[in-house]
């Protein structure tokens, strides 16, 4: 007879889907427009569960749930970087939305459903969970980026994410009905021991290449990144930081779960497919940056080569190449949400600020906010002293370890070619003449997190040792 | 002469049709989203017939567990993906798929 499910264990997930209903039916009662008590209650939401994750599942290496739940040191940094990424799109949100009415508490409460989803994609050890957990995150989102409801190209940028999103996660179930099919079994502990036995059968390879094509499209990978610039594009910038933080570090997580862990025997198989996405995603990511002339447009190219980097961590298959694809994903959200924050911050009411000319002479209007963009764009860059060198330098040892040294090679000659865009934001907002001379509208607050980001860039690429050591142990 | 029983192939090579078709018609089809709407759904179908008959003929029912939850969730990706098309009927007086080309480059 089944055992009962240890609910102890899966805490952090009960608490988030409590909550987040909670929070839907409060709000309902909430006087007032400003939503503050139900921001608050999100963020509160998000810190209980951290600290939940924390004392319950670190150190720990236990399944429950008829095995198909797992709670191991991976799933609390993991979970961890996801409740940390989603606080901050939720504090950067506020402003944005409220000006244009369109601070509403379905806004948080998608965002939790969706924290949820990622949660259970991070904690998945079975096909099933790893997929509800998958569907959960993307309705969310696919409900996040038509969240205002007046914007054409938001209905645009929507429509197309949800027939990509929807095509990729059915051509991700194919491949894991193949992979049932050849393992009799849903359970990722199982689904390893019986590949390790049989994995000549051609329904693996069959399954793998479905469910690759399926996870390479949420990461947002060449050839199957199209949605990724639209949707930056046409979503309201505090939704595009959202998705553009978090869930890609549920998509890894989706990797190491179902490709890493599931499917570890056929790694030779997918080891050339991957490299092959990473490569395409450099270039393609690079070049395509190069000639954008939209801010948001240009992040989206730039996340699809920093993918790029992302995979070539997992392509060297070690250890050490997961840490490093892992401390890589969480230290690009971290940049990639201060780079959003800069467009948030110059936006004000009818006034998008996503275009690159919109940032000429940042320097001389506001030196602040000029100083954070440095930061970012040199972190993107992977200059020493912020933390996108150490996590290029990572990945890049990763490489070299295991003998992979033209791609290696490759990495850096891409990392070079990707300055000359964000140097050229930097020059635009540093040398060129000031157009528009409005004060930029910033509270108090947004300045303090937003300095807090920039700072924690800078001082994670002075001293990266903790977050590295945290990110190798999730492996050990 | 020998009655022609249903094996597995025949579930497998009926999956792998539907899901063709599902895919074909999300990338042939220039005119209406609606019929997007239906290809999905027709590729979720395909990985069903998939998982029931393994499910079947491997003896092991966690497969057909697996169908109900996918069943559930066609019908909410349906429901958000007719919301989305209302959205943008709404924004654009079309739910033709040749007319989404503002957001490009």
């Amino acid at each position: 007879m089944p055992m009962m499910p240890d609910f102890s264990l899966a805490m952090p997930e009960i608490w988030v889907g409590v909550m987040a209903c909670v929070i839907l039916m409060m709000d309902l009662f909430i006087p007032g427009r400003d939503r503050v008590i139900t921001m608050w209650l999100s963020l509160f939401t998000l810190a209980v569960a951290a600290w939940l994750t924390i004392r319950q599942q670190w150190g720990v290496e236990a399944v429950t749930f008829g095995e198909s739940y797992i709670a191991d040191n991976l799933a609390v940094v993991l979970k961890v970087s996801i409740y940390a990424m989603t606080a901050l799109a939720f504090l950067y949100a506020q402003r944005y939305l409220k000006q244009r009415g369109l601070l509403q508490g379905e806004f948080f409460v998608l965002g939790l459903f969706g924290v949820l989803g990622m949660m259970v994609i991070s904690s998945a050890h079975s096909l099933l969970t790893a997929y509800i957990g998958l569907e959960l995150l993307a309705l969310c989102q696919y409900a996040l980026v038509a969240y205002n409801r007046n914007s054409q190209l938001a209905g645009e940028a929507a429509m197309k994410y949800f027939v990509l999103g929807a095509l990729s996660s059915g051509i991700l179930l194919y491949g894991m009905s193949m992979i049932y099919g050849a393992t009799a079994t849903l359970e990722l502990a199982a689904i390893a021991e019986a590949a390790a036995r049989s994995g000549d059968n051609i329904l693996y390879v069959f399954g793998l290449v479905f469910m690759l094509v399926g996870v390479a499209f949420k990461f947002g990978a060449v050839p199957f990144h199209m949605w990724v610039p639209d949707v930056y594009e046409g979503a309201p910038t505090p939704v595009a930081l959202y998705i553009g933080t978090a869930p890609k570090i549920a998509a890894l997580a989706l990797f190491l779960r179902l490709l890493a862990e599931g499917l570890g025997a056929l790694q030779e198989h997918w080891q050339l497919m991957v490299a092959i996405l990473a490569v395409l995603s450099l270039i393609i990511g690079n070049l395509f940056a190069i000639v954008q002339s939209n801010f948001k447009r240009l992040l989206g190219y730039s996340t699809v080569s920093h993918i790029g980097f992302v995979l070539l961590g997992l392509v060297a298959g070690s250890e050490q190449g997961f840490g490093a694809a892992l401390f890589y994903v969480v230290t690009y959200a971290i940049t990639a949400a201060g780079a959003f924050a800069i467009i948030i911050l110059l936006s004000r009411e009818g006034f998008e600020g996503d275009r690159l000319d919109d940032l000429k002479g940042l320097f001389r209007r506001d030196g602040w906010a000029a100083l954070a963009l440095l930061l970012m764009m040199f972190s993107m860059t992977g200059i020493p002293g912020t933390v996108g060198f150490y996590a290029k330098l990572l990945v890049i040892k990763a490489l070299i370890d295991v003998g992979m040294v033209w791609l290696a090679v490759f990495a850096i000659v891409f990392a070079v070619i990707s300055a000359f865009y964000y140097l050229k934001v930097l020059k635009i907002a540093f040398f060129d003449p000031v157009e528009d001379n409005s004060a930029l509208q910033a509270s108090g607050g947004f300045r303090l997190i937003l300095t807090g980001n920039a700072l924690a860039v800078l001082l994670l690429g002075i001293f990266p040792g903790s977050l590295m050591a945290v990110c190798l142990a999730a492996f050990g | 002469m020998e009655a022609m029983t249903i094996q597995l192939e025949h579930y497998l090579i009926l999956g792998a049709i539907v899901f063709s078709l599902g895919v074909a018609g999300i990338f042939l089809n220039r005119k209406n989203a609606i019929i997007l709407l239906m290809s999905l759904e027709l590729i979720l179908l395909a990985a069903n017939i998939n998982f029931i008959g393994f499910s079947r003929f491997l003896g092991d029912i966690a497969g057909q567990v697996f169908v109900f939850f996918v069943l559930t969730v066609a019908a909410a990706e349906a429901a958000i993906g007719l919301a989305i098309l209302v959205v943008l009927f709404r924004s654009r007086d079309t739910i033709n798929v040749g007319d989404l080309d503002s957001l490009k480059g």
